[in-house]
């Protein structure tokens, strides 16, 4: 096994180890500094968007788990948190696409409409769904999209001439670059049903405050049959938006506490650097499954909390 | 520049937007943390349980703007994650523009429906 490999596999028993710890200590209400939890929170955070980056999960999805887990911080808190993070990353690596170019960004503005309104929804629910409950979906869709990273994606190229009508009214088609410098010509279908899918990734990012980038990927990709590398940037492109629908709302209520933001925002952002560095040298494919079954762990290990309401 | 707007002049500026928009916020929240840190590292947290609250967006702003005045680190942060927000907001003005300026009217309209539903959940967000 590669150092690499070795290190993170030794960090991440640590880390559920601990939480097996942890989970006992939680009733009995351990009281921490403000300095303890800060190097704390950035030490995980670094964790949660290194791993992110590396899953393609992004990092907004660990840091839920992280903080509302392993720290026993309430779930509101812990989703106000992790939307502040998939802004951060997500307006971060959306400058480089957009400048290179490969951003459909029409595509982006009309979805908008759907995921804005579907984050709107979302967050209202949120403020008045119980926390357990929130647990409870915040695993299911964990544990989808785990598996959704792991299924082998089909890339599509649909002609701009055989794209469907309501393509063609909306200015939908476009071209990217590729690396050599070609123009690729690329159309699209099925608009409705993504319109339709965004709302409900809309919803999601809006209920849990993740960049539901999953659900994102099926709408553009498996339902619209957008070429991958313009519907992976696209999707990060709209998070951004998406996610001040929701914050405005989380902001009113009171999901955005500074002290825990700030270490989360700091260190989500060099572990995702950090992560797109290791991600060229090391073996993905082995990497993606062993971070799915972790993944995979710390969901059951929320929805059975949610369940027992011990978050 | 040529006098006719195209979309590559709006990919250059919004690509910009977004990367300076990053690392302000990040410098503003970065500053805030280490004044927390200064005054008040030795304090104990509890996020355990979560208190909704009901204040309306200008109060919170009002509230941010005075304690950045007196220094405060929370506010500080505050201020910091409010320009993170800011950040993709401004890339909807500037897209609104741009297509304005493309006279390209469908979108011009897209655009003010996402800007419309951003500006109703404000008030969605106000206690009832």
């Amino acid at each position: 096994m590669p150092i690499i490999e070795e290190q993170i596999f030794i960090s991440l028993v640590v880390l559920i180890l601990n939480n097996y710890f942890y989970g006992s200590f939680q009733k009995t209400k351990v009281k921490m500094t403000l300095l303890t939890f800060t190097l704390i929170l950035f030490l995980g955070a670094f964790l949660a968007g290194f791993i992110g980056s590396l899953s393609g999960l992004g990092g907004g999805i660990i840091i839920i788990p992280l903080l509302s887990v392993f720290l026993g911080v309430d779930m509101h808190y812990a989703i106000g948190t992790a939307l502040v993070a998939v802004i951060a990353t997500s307006s971060g690596s959306a400058s480089a696409y957009v400048r290179e170019g490969i951003t459909n960004m029409r595509l982006g503005m009309f979805l908008e409409i759907a995921t804005t309104a579907g984050a709107v929804i979302g967050a209202l629910i949120s403020t008045n769904a119980p926390t357990s409950a929130l647990a409870i979906i915040f695993g299911a869709t964990l544990i989808f999209s785990s598996v959704n990273s792991l299924r082998k994606k089909e890339d599509y190229l649909i002609k701009p001439e055989n794209s469907s009508i309501l393509t063609h009214k909306l200015k939908l088609a476009s071209t990217y670059p590729t690396p050599s410098g070609e123009m690729v010509h690329y159309g699209m279908t099925n608009i409705v049903g993504g319109f339709s899918m965004m709302g409900l990734a809309g919803m999601m990012s809006g209920l849990l405050g993740i960049g539901s980038g999953a659900f994102k990927v099926i709408a553009m990709d498996t339902i619209m049959k957008v070429p991958f590398k313009v519907s992976t940037t696209t999707s990060n492109f709209m998070m951004g938006v998406t996610a001040i629908a929701s914050s405005v709302i989380y902001i009113q209520k009171g999901y955005i506490e500074p002290s825990i933001c700030m270490p989360v925002i700091i260190g989500v952002l060099i572990g995702a650097m950090v992560g797109a560095k290791v991600l060229v040298k090391a073996n993905t494919k082995k990497l993606k499954v062993f971070f799915a079954l972790l993944i995979f762990v710390l969901a059951i290990n929320m929805i059975y909390n949610g369940i027992v309401g011990k978050i | 520049m040529s006098t006719k707007f195209t979309d590559k002049d709006l990919q250059i500026i919004i690509g910009n937007v977004l990367r300076y928009g990053v690392w302000l916020a990040l410098t503003v929240a970065l500053i805030g943390g280490f004044i927390l840190l200064l005054s008040s590292s030795e304090q104990t947290i509890d996020f355990q349980n979560f208190t909704i609250k009901d204040n309306n967006l200008f109060e919170v702003f009002n509230a941010i703007i005075a304690g950045v005045k007196q220094g405060n680190g929370e506010a500080i942060i505050f201020l910091g994650i409010i320009f993170l927000f800011l950040t993709p907001a401004l890339r909807l003005v500037l897209s609104l523009i741009s297509f304005f300026l493309e006279k390209d009217r469908l979108y011009v309209f897209i655009t003010l429906i996402v800007i419309g539903i951003i500006v109703l959940s404000v008030s969605f967000g106000f206690s009832h």
